[in-house]
């Protein structure tokens, strides 16, 4: 299609919309209340361009550009002199009653409205009478709120309650008196509240963490970074000043993230910053320094009898450099063993099986979705909101019907109504999901396996099927087995938040059975941690092998790469195996209980201070850059792990010098692992001879933030491990997509200038969307379908299955440390069935003591009426409830062989 | 010849014009008020300080010697934690006092900075905040900006509405 913009012809694709062409050719066009992930309203009038009749046009008409659809041969003009004028009085409209707040807004410097008042040249207000104000309302600790800065762009709610799926936000009062807020004060629940920062194109809703430690945009060190609060693994901007870790903003990821990340992964950075950080290396307690403890540790690890203990939160550098350190044989995953099989389950089922895993970006446009078993609201929030987006694909048919195109958001909203597409729900009790579900199961994991299964063999009719089954689950198996074959492009959704392989087993056989008829099928796992993947693949021993090494004698000295073990093992167990260890050398970033009995503690730094490579559920290799040097004696663990080789004169150890050569060794040493060091270009990478800047070039104070200490300003570090630098020099234009420090581009200060580096609006980035996908099915290989049906789940007299319920503010271990996140980490609680709860004759808020093994349990009762009988969950994760690995039957009576001296434990509010 | 002696007249001539030079340090030279010298931050008509911590004059310096902290107290007024010029680096441009939206950052008519140690020109928070207000006087950026600030609520600034009552109808 040609389109001419003020007479210069243009090839542009068709089925956009005016405002995207214009952007996506790299034309400056103001707008406000489009937003590329939620479509045009037409409601701001900012985007006003002239359309012409034909070439001999002379007067045009004006129209709003997001609201036009592209026609071939069409004449427009975005330069017009009567469409610059409408423009500017459409923004000093807006502006009129816009506080004189940049200088103490946090918005300043990084704002939409402020670049758009700037390109539209808007620059006195010419409106005479006063300034309507409103009163601010608590939202709780990620959002603050100035609603005085409002230009009523109705953005926020459009996210919140439309795309996001909130309830307590919205827009009240009318005409000119419009209110953006919630009914009354209180915390915005939605789990991607955060978003409303970008969303925002001004000051309204702001980063309350940020706000704790302000620093603008232009005076953040910042590197492109991988969250590392669940298996998703969004990309993120993670922002440095001053030494200490400021915010965590979006980077877009086409494929992984889009625009949004969700409150867990923007918030839960500040565990970086926690005054109790490790900062120096430690040994029996006591603070030491670099040269005793490389001795210390060469005299130790010269010795036979060393295992290491790998992490699923560190990098894969960090967990290979352990195993080249320790040896092949002597590494252990540090995961539960249900965790080891889960993960290694998922990585066989998506390499040797024929189908693949989709994107976060192709849930999006899966036309069908069934959930086995995950509660992804809190296990992996981002891929839930793209679930609530695949509900709208079918529904959207009938627009495309009407000839309204997918962009024109309110006239698909009109003509869609409320349907939805199919989503079919298998959890153990209500989820967040449930409201947009055709229909959902609520039953144990067993259960759900069977109707997998089920749903399996109505699908094809030599997969396993499951005997005994209900004439309800027959039906609702066959309801979704017709759903899913009706679908394009059908997605089929499970993890390891159940801790259940027969639910892993299940989802696969759907998915198997499904790709035979159609080849567009996806099927997604969830893991618990950001590496938990990369782990699976890389190889090593189950945790429980390393226990029975030091126990049996085998090996005594032990070093645990950035792991709580008690996370990970029962506590009786890692209490026994602590004891055994002669030595216990923990590297890590954050004390907790596994630090506290270590012998030697070396500091380890955390994602920020790190670089490193971490692999999500998808099976995306992708880089995070350090964000800055930390002054301390923090650095990467796989650094420390190579100078102690290198003290310890390890052979291979000794060689690798660098980031670099690590994953090179990786590369050659590990078969599922062969591509990634093609994650990011080598470190010698330059641009015209240039580094990238982490800096942007407003960067300021750099010769007087250390005058404190000496006037002498001290040479910035230099990055022997990436092509960035420390500092604002170096190559100013767009730099390779996989390292991408902040988006910025001339104009456009705000995070929507991300418009200018992707290829398309809303498509990939420019160079390709970051990361490399490991796991690729092979085609044409023979379906073998999983046997091993679950018999169906039965109550124990006296006895509750306990299992994990995963929440998304307090199930990671990092994010809960947090202490925005920590507000909003829910008590401890045990949730037990109505039945159970009648038949215990407990109420809500009652204390429920349990047993499991020869550990007691005290929690208060939650009383659920979509649990199923005999089974009960408690939050997954807390540092309240200590670990075991769940599920686990319990008894609620006191058992005979009970130790007199078991620790009680009642979280400590609850004694008042 | 002529020339010689009309040179040395006019030289002697110039014994009666008024002097140029002046005896400093004995003698103190009369500076015009936009003189551009040592920086220093100063008070609102209230006396409170006028820095909000907005980063300006930092992005403004264009030798960077600037750096700062904002925060802010539990009313929601914003000052800077600390605020550092290192002056051994200022070339008084006057950038700094251009950026300034509330006229906090302020260039006097003092020059006479000299140390003999390099490190005592770095000045913090307490060697630049005056107790005046600068050539500026009157003027209260808090009266005029939206934020609510302790003894200013919503509504109560200048050229303010009363905040808005979400739940009338009225037109």
């Amino acid at each position: 299609m040609v389109l001419f913009i003020d007479n210069k012809p243009y090839e542009v694709p068709a089925g956009k919309n005016l405002l995207e062409t214009c952007l996506s050719l790299g034309l400056d066009v103001p707008y406000f209340c489009w937003h590329p992930a939620m479509g045009s309203v037409g409601a701001c009038r900012q985007c006003a361009v002239k359309v012409y009749k034909d070439e001999n046009d002379q007067k045009g008409r004006l129209v709003m550009s997001c609201m036009e659809p592209v026609v071939n041969n069409q004449r427009i003009s975005v330069e017009d002199h009567e469409a610059k004028e409408f423009r500017g009085h459409v923004i000093e409209w807006l502006m009129t009653n816009h506080p004189h707040d940049c200088a103490v807004c946090d918005e300043g410097g990084s704002c939409h409205l402020q670049d758009m008042t700037v390109m539209t040249g808007h620059n006195y207000r010419n409106f005479r009478y006063k300034k309507r104000t409103y009163t601010n309302q608590y939202l709780g600790p990620f959002l603050n709120h100035e609603m005085n800065r409002c230009i009523q762009c109705y953005r926020c709610v459009r996210f919140y309650k439309d795309y996001a799926g909130g309830k307590d936000l919205d827009v009240f009062a009318s005409k000119n008196n419009v209110y953006f807020g919630r009914a009354e004060d209180g915390v915005l629940e939605n789990e991607f509240s955060g978003n409303l920062a970008e969303v925002c194109p001004t000051g309204v809703f702001t980063d309350k963490t940020l706000k704790q430690h302000y620093t603008r945009k232009w005076d953040l060190t910042m590197a492109p970074s991988v969250c590392q609060h669940c298996s998703i693994g969004c990309n993120t901007i993670a922002g440095e000043r001053y030494g200490s870790l400021r915010m965590i903003a979006n980077r877009y990821n086409g494929d992984v993230n889009g625009y949004f990340l969700c409150d867990r992964g923007r918030y839960g950075y500040e565990f970086v910053n926690a005054a109790d950080r490790i900062r120096n290396p430690h040994i029996q307690q006591r603070e030491t320094d670099r040269g005793t403890l490389l001795s210390t540790l060469s005299g130790l690890l010269n010795k036979p009898g060393v295992i290491g203990i790998g992490s699923p939160r560190a990098s894969l550098q960090s967990n290979f450099v352990l195993k080249a350190l320790v040896g092949e044989h002597n590494f252990y995953h540090g995961v539960s063993d249900t965790e080891h099989d889960l993960a290694e389950l998922a990585v066989k089922i998506l390499r040797e099986g024929p189908v693949r895993t989709p994107s976060t970006k192709e849930v999006e446009e899966a036309d069908a979705v069934f959930i086995l078993g995950e509660d992804i609201t809190n296990t992996a929030p981002i891929l839930a909101l793209a679930v609530r987006q695949s509900v709208q694909q079918q529904p959207a048919a009938l627009a495309e019907k009407a000839n309204i195109p997918l962009w024109n958001d309110a006239a698909v909203k009109g003509i869609v109504q409320d349907k939805k597409g199919p989503l079919f729900i298998a959890t153990l009790t209500t989820t967040k999901l449930d409201e947009l579900a055709t229909a959902t199961y609520r039953a144990t994991p067993e259960c759900i396996a069977r109707l997998g299964f089920a749903v399996a063999h109505a699908l094809d009719n030599t997969s396993p099927a499951v005997t005994d089954l209900s004439e309800n689950m027959v039906v609702l198996a066959g309801q979704i087995a017709q759903a899913l074959r009706a679908a394009k492009k059908p997605v089929i959704i499970s993890g390891a938040g159940c801790e259940s392989d027969a639910v892993m087993k299940a989802a696969a056989n759907v998915a198997y059975a499904l790709n035979k008829e159609n080849s567009n099928t996806g099927l997604v796992y969830t893991m618990l941690e950001c590496n938990s993947i990369g782990l699976a693949m890389m190889g090593g021993h189950r945790l429980h092998a390393a226990f029975n090494a030091v126990v049996n004698g085998h090996a005594d000295t032990v070093i645990v790469l950035e792991n709580d073990l008690y996370r990970h093992g029962r506590k009786s167990d890692v209490e026994a195996f602590l004891k055994a260890c002669r030595n216990i050398i923990v590297l890590d970033h954050s004390v907790h209980a596994t630090t506290q009995q270590a012998d030697v503690v070396i500091p380890a730094g955390t994602f920020a201070e790190s670089d490193g490579i971490v692999v999500n559920n998808e099976g995306r290799a992708q880089r995070f850059f350090q964000v800055y040097e930390s002054k301390d004696m923090v650095c990467e663990s796989w650094r420390w792990l190579l100078d102690i080789g290198a003290a310890a004169n390890h052979a291979r150890l000794s060689h690798w010098k660098n980031f670099e050569e690590i994953t090179h060794a990786i590369a050659t040493d590990e078969p599922l692992l062969k591509r990634i060091d093609a994650v990011t270009p080598p470190s010698q990478f330059r641009v015209a001879g240039q580094r990238i800047p982490r800096e942007p070039h407003r960067y300021s104070g750099r010769t007087s933030m250390h005058a404190n200490i000496n006037v002498s300003e001290p040479k910035p570090p230099e990055d022997a491990d990436s092509p960035l630098s420390y500092t604002m020099e170096g190559y100013r234009g767009m730099p390779p997509s996989s390292m991408i420090p902040f988006f910025w581009s001339p104009g456009w200060n705000s995070v929507q200038s991300v418009n200018k580096y992707q290829q398309e609006i809303g498509g990939e980035l420019k160079g390709g969307d970051p990361g490399i996908r490991l796991l690729e099915p092979v085609a044409d290989k023979t379906i073998k379908y999983f046997e091993g049906i679950p018999e169906a789940f039965k109550p124990l007299e006296d006895h509750l299955l306990i299992m994990p319920m995963h929440h998304i503010f307090g199930s990671d271990e990092l994010s809960a440390r947090s202490p925005s996140v920590a507000q909003r980490i829910p008590k401890p609680y045990i949730l037990l069935s109505m039945d159970d709860a009648v038949a215990l004759s407990l109420l809500e808020n009652y204390m429920l003591t349990f047993y499991i093994g020869r550990y007691e349990y005290s929690l208060p009762v939650k009383v659920s009426n979509a649990l199923p009988n005999g089974v009960a969950a408690v939050p997954y994760g807390l540092p309240e409830i200590p670990y075991t690995e769940l599920p686990e039957w319990a008894t609620t009576r006191s058992p005979k062989y009970l130790h007199t001296l078991t620790p009680t434990y009642t979280p400590k509010h609850l004694n008042t | 010849m002529f020339s010689i002696i009309r040179t040395m007249w006019l030289t002697f001539l110039h014994m009666f014009h008024k002097r140029a030079t002046i005896q400093y340090p004995e003698e103190k030279p009369q500076l015009p008020a936009r003189w551009r010298g040592r920086i220093v931050l100063t008070r609102d008509p209230d006396m409170e300080e006028r820095c909000v911590g907005c980063y300006l004059c930092a992005a403004a310096c264009p030798v960077d010697c600037i750096s700062l902290q904002a925060t802010e107290d539990e009313h929601g007024r914003r000052y800077p934690a600390f605020f550092r010029i290192n002056f051994s680096r200022c070339i008084f441009c006057g950038y700094c006092e251009e950026a300034c939206p509330t006229y906090a950052i302020q260039l006097i008519p003092d020059f006479e900075m000299g140390e003999y140690v390099r490190q005592n020109l770095v000045y913090e928070k307490e060697d630049l905040l005056i107790n005046s207000q600068g050539k500026y006087p009157g003027y209260n950026y808090y009266r005029v900006a939206g934020l609510a600030i302790k003894g200013k609520s919503k509504g109560e600034g200048d050229n303010e509405l009363e905040p808005v009552d979400v739940h009338s109808l009225l037109p």
